[in-house]
């Protein structure tokens, strides 16, 4: 674990490099361009905003009004979904570098998971603007940077295990599609944690998920402007540097067969 | 001794057989033994190197020649270290910069400029060092009013170009080239020789893998000739190549020997061959591939190169009178015939090919055996392997017997000279230029060396 983070830091020139390339790639050539970073987490927000105000209102007193709730949630989930989704075949999809030019390919997903960062936080002033304007903002805004960093190693971890494992059993890319569906709901998003009454076996279970101690701490920093949920943070971090060790280790054991399974 | 800058001891490489299939039965029963780790059968497994050593000392070029399948880029790879070796060692001295596949890494939306700082980078320098270079890179490409331009746009010529640029710029102790000179037009190649022969000599060492065997023997200081993964010889290029070119012209004749009975006999039921194609060989329409086809109904029943003297050599130098001697037969008489002879370069361009019909002959008869010469008067060529086509066919070019670069001869020559033909040529100067000529030396004289 030691050596994949060693890794990372000599390969940083690298991985700011691709990083660039990818932010920059990814709009060309649409006419919204760079713009479309802070219309996608809208316009996903106003589907949601228009299925749960409308359709299934939601109506919990906690959390009104819903659409900010909502939208406290989305963005760091559409960094930890978007960053595995893409990871899953990164390697794949660069089978050429990975074959024809000494490339350290952990690179790749590390890449894909920085990439989508950098989207998170595209989205983060417009949270930020929404929050402002319906009064929300609050000192605990400060602590931000606490759970973002227990998403970024547990993501980290996820997307190495992931993009070395697809590359010899290509069928996890369309499982995960489901997984991440899944996950998404058993991850308290749409609905608050906080309602579930304590004991239940639904909270006993979520309690399981690393994603749901990450997102309620989201939800209170951002939205609630109260935190108390450190201890579940704190697991999730054990979680976090688990999964990374586990990530790093499988890729590096698979790391001599990338280039011959590409 | 000279430090050496690659060192290869019994290399072996094997490949799975069949990637994905069988492989594991299913992701849960090879989570559930663990047997994602576990190695495979042998006979699942293909090996594409078998305990292949080998040194390259530094500042030396070293050139792997073979047949497509014998194993030249695997080896390749493993000296980049992209693959590892599945047994033996490897050991490289210095960066190394790998020329296998040009412009891997770029991104096809996003311009040239930040391509080639993005392609750096992988390649391993750092941003700094990109900057530096960026200007040269850009010259060397010859692509300053697109290099604004998204790499899309780009021609795969331009695409090749700015990728080569790169990977050359990066500076490497080591410089691995795959059989990525054809990058561009004569004009482009000829400057990436050039940049090649510049890094020798400031004492770089190169890799080529390649299947110009001109350029193997213009170039090289040594070869590695590798037959079906294993190495077939070792030593100096012309001896490698010639040993090479010899193999393989055998290896095809007894291929076609073989394919003869059935070549024959799709010729008699009229779905045989288009005039001067070979048979069954459509597939590699196109390249120049030695073999032998024809009827036989007039067989060339042996081929020798004489010197002027009448002796029969191999080796000749420029300037020299080829004789090329047939002994033909035809078991039947035979009234419409025509002999013809052509001249190729060792990467199979035209050097110069003629016939007795072109040149206005007109046949009568022959029967039993005979004799044709053809006397090359003065053969200008300058250094290099040339294969020879010999045929005899109908005027309608339906073959009788063509051997297609099944003999060659090699021209030798002190003066390094480059091209084909070399004219009958004089320098002189006048004015502020000072030159000193240099001392009046013959060409080798090889008709004196028996056995050469």
């Amino acid at each position: 674990m030691i050596a994949a983070i060693r890794a990372l830091v000599r390969y940083r020139a690298l991985v700011q490099s691709l990083v660039s390339r990818e932010l920059k790639a990814r709009y060309r050539g649409s006419v919204l361009g760079f713009l479309w970073s802070f219309v996608n987490p809208l316009l996903v927000l106003l589907t949601y905003t228009l299925v749960f105000t409308v359709i299934l209102p939601n109506r919990q007193a906690d959390i009104q009004p819903y659409f900010l709730f909502l939208f406290c949630g989305i963005l760091p989930w559409t960094w930890f979904s978007a960053s595995l989704a893409e990871s899953s075949g990164v390697i794949i999809a660069s089978g050429n570098l990975i074959k024809k030019v000494l490339f350290p390919a952990e690179v790749l997903p590390t890449v894909n998971v920085l990439a989508n960062l950098v989207h998170f936080l595209l989205g983060l002033p417009i949270l930020l603007a929404f929050l402002a304007w319906k009064g929300k903002l609050a000192w605990t805004l400060l602590l931000l940077p606490l759970p973002m960093l227990v998403q970024l190693v547990l993501t980290l971890g996820l997307a190495l295990f992931l993009s070395a494992l697809t590359v010899h059993f290509r069928d996890l890319q369309n499982i995960l599609t489901h997984v991440l569906h899944l996950w998404f709901f058993a991850t308290p998003v749409i609905y608050s944690y906080a309602a579930i009454p304590e004991g239940s076996p639904l909270r006993q279970a979520l309690r399981l998920n690393p994603m749901t101690h990450v997102m309620v701490t989201y939800q209170q920093i951002l939205f609630h402007g109260n935190v108390d949920h450190w201890r579940g943070l704190f697991l999730a971090l054990l979680v976090g540097i688990l999964a990374f060790a586990a990530g790093s280790f499988l890729f590096d054991r698979l790391r001599d067969t990338l280039p011959e399974e590409v | 001794m000279t430090p050496t800058a690659i060192v290869a001891r019994d290399v072996t490489k094997r490949y799975r057989r069949f990637a994905h299939r069988n492989q594991f039965r299913t992701l849960k029963s090879a989570l559930l033994t663990g047997s994602v780790l576990s190695d495979l059968r042998p006979e699942e497994t293909f090996t594409a190197l078998e305990g292949v050593s080998f040194e390259v000392p530094k500042g030396s070029a070293f050139a792997v020649i073979g047949e497509n399948g014998s194993g030249k880029s695997t080896l390749l790879k493993l000296v980049a270290g992209i693959t590892k070796p599945t047994r033996g060692s490897l050991a490289v001295d210095g960066r190394v910069s790998a020329l296998i596949e040009l412009g891997a890494g770029f991104h096809p939306e996003i311009s040239g400029r930040e391509n080639v700082a993005i392609n750096g980078v992988m390649l391993g320098l750092t941003r700094r060092e990109v900057d530096r270079r960026f200007d040269a890179i850009v010259d060397f490409a010859e692509l300053r009013d697109f290099i604004d331009a998204p790499v899309k746009t780009y021609s795969s010529g331009m695409y090749m170009r700015l990728g080569f640029a790169v990977a050359i710029h990066v500076d490497p102790e080591v410089l691995l080239i795959d059989e990525v000179l054809a990058v561009g037009d004569e004009a482009f190649t000829r400057k990436c020789l050039d940049k090649i022969a510049e890094f020798r000599r400031r004492g770089k060492t190169i890799l080529f893998v390649t299947h110009s065997l001109g350029l193997v023997e213009k170039m090289c200081d040594d070869a590695l000739w590798l037959r079906h993964g294993q190495a077939a010889d070792r030593g100096d290029p012309k001896r490698v190549v010639d040993a090479y070119l010899t193999y393989v012209a055998g290896g095809e004749e007894a291929l076609l020997r073989s394919s003869q009975a059935s070549a024959a006999e799709r010729a008699e039921t009229g779905d045989g061959s288009a005039p001067g194609g070979p048979p069954g060989q459509a597939a590699l329409a196109g390249g120049y591939r030695p073999g032998r086809w024809g009827g036989r109904e007039v067989e060339i029943r042996a081929v020798r190169l004489l010197d002027a003297r009448g002796r029969e050599r191999h080796v000749f130098v420029p300037g020299e009178t080829v004789t090329l001697a047939l002994s033909v037969h035809a078991a039947t008489p035979v009234t419409d015939f025509v002999f013809g002879v052509g001249l190729f370069a060792a990467d199979g361009t035209s050097v110069y090919g003629t016939n007795t019909d072109i040149e206005g002959f007109s046949p009568r008869r022959i029967a039993g055996d005979a004799e044709v010469h053809l006397a090359l008067e003065g053969l200008s060529l300058v250094e290099g392997t040339y294969l020879v086509d010999l045929a005899a066919h109908r005027r309608d070019g339906t073959p009788y017997d063509y051997l297609r670069g099944l003999h060659s001869f090699r021209v030798k020559s002190r003066v390094k000279d480059v091209g084909l033909y070399r004219p009958s040529h004089r320098w002189s100067f006048a004015g502020g230029a000072e030159i000193v000529s240099p001392e009046p030396r013959g060409e080798l004289d090889l008709g004196e060396e028996p056995g050469v």
